[in-house]
């Protein structure tokens, strides 16, 4: 029984309708289950929507709650995913008093380090923004909390799988019945 | 494919014709196939209900007293039916009234579809005068909901709305329309809903999965079917009749699928769950091959799942891939219709008997009976009992009656006692388990069959959360025959009291008023009973009489309803006393 508990992506594929953020999230609520990180965008196919959830739970209890989740009549197909079955990413931005930029060299040692870049730069204040895993996130967070972080926020997860998710030919089919 | 109606014709895929949402909605459900409707007016709906009256002798509205029980006469016609029973209620109150409804009809996958008014479009979350969000309410319990803020939207709207709650695994639908809507004009055209690309009703049957489970099947030595709602929902009574006879499997049936083989058909063994006949359940635990048909395992069924069927092989057939490996896990899995793959697998299927196999419930059937039964059916102790009162109902209706029960003791006796000799038999509240459902219910039952006999057996408790719909019986002059089974308490309520919490009876007895008055004050014929020399006449009496007839039994007060497989404990574990 795959009953230990682990980090999993949901990629769920549906249409762009109000109110189905709702049902789904309705779902989770009602078992009591937290999501970490829930991102809803665009797909690679027009009109329909993309769910990216990340949820710490079982395998066999994430089996159930995909059931539930593709029996939505709005939702075309959710699958779910290990770390390693995805390439992810999360994004951040920091808000920092521009007088460090110029007056402390150490932080500029730690952008260029980190990969992360400035978003804008003005008298009061300047945006970095960093793209990456999650302890790289932190790592500068971390870093950058010494001197004093003015705003942080940090996005949900977005991943794409290695394999292919065949939901162009799914709609097809639909569309040729 | 459904015949089409001259009505339906008359309204589906006609020219463009510029008319208002209000009259759309009207011409929708009448190309759905609509003749009754029930509901209750308001504010935000009236541009509806000035249609209904335009269109009152194409479409029945019927005014209930309360719109929770609009959505029960709904689901009672729906169920009965096997059509998609209608419900109307304006904005606010009336939309959250109807919640319970719909909370039940999803739990028991019943086909509804409760259209509600809503404030306009322009005061949508101001807190207008009876604005509530019904759609963000009523999602959970919902299969499908909308809110339409355009008079466009609405043919294609309600044609997806009864696509939906019809089609698979049927389901309530909510569609919340704005004021505005409703009175704007647009140029309308109904066109049936055949599909929707993000919702697959029926799933694919794999075929290999048919063959392993015919082969499981055809090497069992002591196989059991569980059957379900699935097989009435599906329409595959024979088929299920025809499988239990060529392979000569005992079957046991859910609460949802009361009625779907006749209850004198010597392989029917009963029911299962918490309160059903010993032999199936104490033998869940002793079958080598189960085969679930149409049913979900619900906890009420398996007891202590852990220890549930634990040695045996289980086929599951399945219509809703969500329920599969829910609770059970499975080892042959057939997803689909359930009629459907019951033909394919019908040839598959060797024809056997299994006679030391069924001798093992015909034993168990006898220490039931001498425990139970026979206490129930026959009693020699001076109170009467919710049994005998089932078996003269029997006997006056040949058991040919749709049986429509409320929730709690007399429903599990009305179930357990109840020949059900004609399918669709069993209208209640199974999943949700609604005290109050059976009334309203009945209502829309025996609109929908006005030749059946429909007897409504409800608890002095059930019976007063919904009596208000006394009122629409005696107005709409339907003959439904009511049975109050009067034990003065919430009867199962006080029988766990009793059983597990050493007899503190909290707020479980009732004082009540005078049934009989109530029931001749909306002008029903009535009569009491309170001895045994006096039922069957009157029971006769009510089964004879042409109209509405409301009849009290008071029965003994602290019965029990025995077996029982006490709440946590494994289906085996079932008590006889």
């Amino acid at each position: 029984m795959a009953t230990e508990k682990k980090l999993y992506t949901v990629s769920v594929y549906t249409e762009n309708n109000i109110g189905l953020l709702n049902r789904i999230s309705a779902i989770f609520q009602r078992r009591h289950i937290n999501i970490e990180s829930l991102n809803i965008s665009v797909s690679e196919i027009k009109g329909v929507s993309r769910f990216t959830i990340l949820i710490h739970m079982s395998e066999d209890q994430i089996k159930k709650v995909l059931g539930q989740i593709e029996k939505q009549v709005e939702v075309i197909k959710a699958y779910y995913h290990t770390d390693d079955d995805t390439i992810y990413q999360e994004s951040c931005l920091f808000k920092i008093k521009s007088d460090l930029l110029f007056e402390e060299r150490q932080i500029q040692n730690i952008i260029k380090e980190s990969n992360a870049h400035i978003v804008t730069v003005n008298k009061e204040f300047f945006v970095l923004e960093k793209s990456g895993r999650r302890a790289e996130l932190e790592t500068l967070h971390k870093a950058l909390s010494v001197f004093g972080i003015m705003q942080f926020v940090r996005s949900a997860r977005i991943a794409v799988t290695k394999d292919e998710l065949k939901i162009t030919e799914m709609l097809n089919a639909f569309k040729n019945q | 494919m459904e015949t089409l109606t001259a009505t339906q014709k008359q309204y589906l895929e006609q020219p463009k014709e510029r008319i208002s949402g209000s009259e759309a909605i009207v011409r929708c459900l009448l190309a759905e196939g609509v003749n009754v409707l029930y509901g209750y007016p308001g504010g935000a709906i009236m541009p509806v209900y000035d249609e209904l009256y335009k269109y009152e002798d194409k479409i029945n509205h019927v005014l209930t007293r309360h719109e929770q029980c609009a959505a029960h006469a709904a689901q009672g016609y729906a169920r009965i039916s096997g059509k998609v029973g209608v419900a109307i209620a304006t904005s606010g109150p009336g939309a959250t009234n109807l919640v319970t409804g719909i909370a039940d009809a999803q739990i028991d996958s019943t086909p509804i579809v409760c259209i509600t008014g809503q404030v306009p479009s322009h005061l949508l979350g101001s807190d207008a005068f009876q604005e509530t969000d019904i759609v963000g309410i009523s999602t959970p319990v919902t299969k499908w909901n909308h809110q339409v803020t355009k008079a466009t939207q609405i043919p294609e709207i309600i044609a997806r709305a009864f696509y939906i709650a019809k089609s698979g695994r049927p389901g309530p639908v909510l569609i919340d329309i704005t004021k505005d809507a409703q009175f704007e004009q647009f140029d309308f055209q109904y066109k049936k809903c055949t599909g929707v690309r993000s919702y697959v009703p029926v799933p694919k049957t794999d075929p290999s999965s048919i063959s392993d489970a015919a082969a499981l099947i055809n090497s069992a030595k002591k196989p059991l079917i569980i059957w379900g709602q699935g097989i009435i929902l599906s329409k595959a009574e024979a088929e299920l009749q025809e499988l239990v006879e060529k392979a000569g499997i005992p079957a046991a049936w859910t609460i949802m699928g009361a009625s779907a083989l006749p209850t004198s058909h010597p392989l029917n063994v009963g029911m299962v769950g918490m309160h059903g006949n010993y032999a199936p359940n104490v033998l869940t635990n002793d079958c080598d091959v189960l085969i679930a048909i149409g049913m979900r395992f619900d906890d009420r069924v398996t007891g202590k799942l852990d220890e549930y069927a634990t040695q045996a092989k289980i086929i599951h057939l399945e219509i809703d891939p969500a329920e599969v490996d829910k609770n059970i896990k499975t080892d042959v899995a057939v997803l689909g219709d359930a009629k459907q793959n019951l033909i394919e697998l019908l040839p598959q299927v060797d024809a056997n008997t299994h006679p030391e196999w069924l001798q093992k419930f015909k034993d168990l059937y006898e220490i039931e009976y001498k425990k139970v039964i026979k206490n129930d059916l026959h009693p020699t102790k001076e109170g009467l009992t919710m049994g005998e009162v089932l078996k003269e109902i029997n006997i006056q209706t040949k058991g040919e009656a749709a049986i429509v029960s409320d929730v709690g003791q007399h429903q599990m006796i009305a179930c357990r006692y109840a020949d059900f000799n004609v399918t669709k038999s069993n209208i209640t509240s199974g999943g949700l388990g609604t005290m109050g459902f059976a009334l309203p219910a009945a209502i829309g039952a025996k609109m929908a069959v006005p030749e059946r006999e429909v007897v409504a057996v409800i608890g002095d408790g059930g019976y007063q959360m919904t009596i208000q719909e006394l009122g629409t019986i005696f107005q709409n002059k339907l003959a439904v025959k009511i049975v109050v089974l009067n034990n003065e308490f919430l009867g199962m309520v006080r029988q766990w009291q009793q059983l597990f919490f050493e007899k503190r009876y909290a707020s479980t007895e009732m004082v009540n008023p005078n049934f009989v008055a109530i029931a001749k004050g909306y002008y029903i014929e009535a009569k009491k009973v309170t001895k045994r020399e006096d039922l069957a006449a009157t029971v006769k009496e009510m089964i004879d009489s042409d109209g509405p007839y409301f009849l009290e039994v008071c029965v003994e007060k602290e019965g029990n309803v025995f077996p029982m497989v006490p709440s946590g404990a494994s289906v085996s574990d079932i008590r006889l006393e």
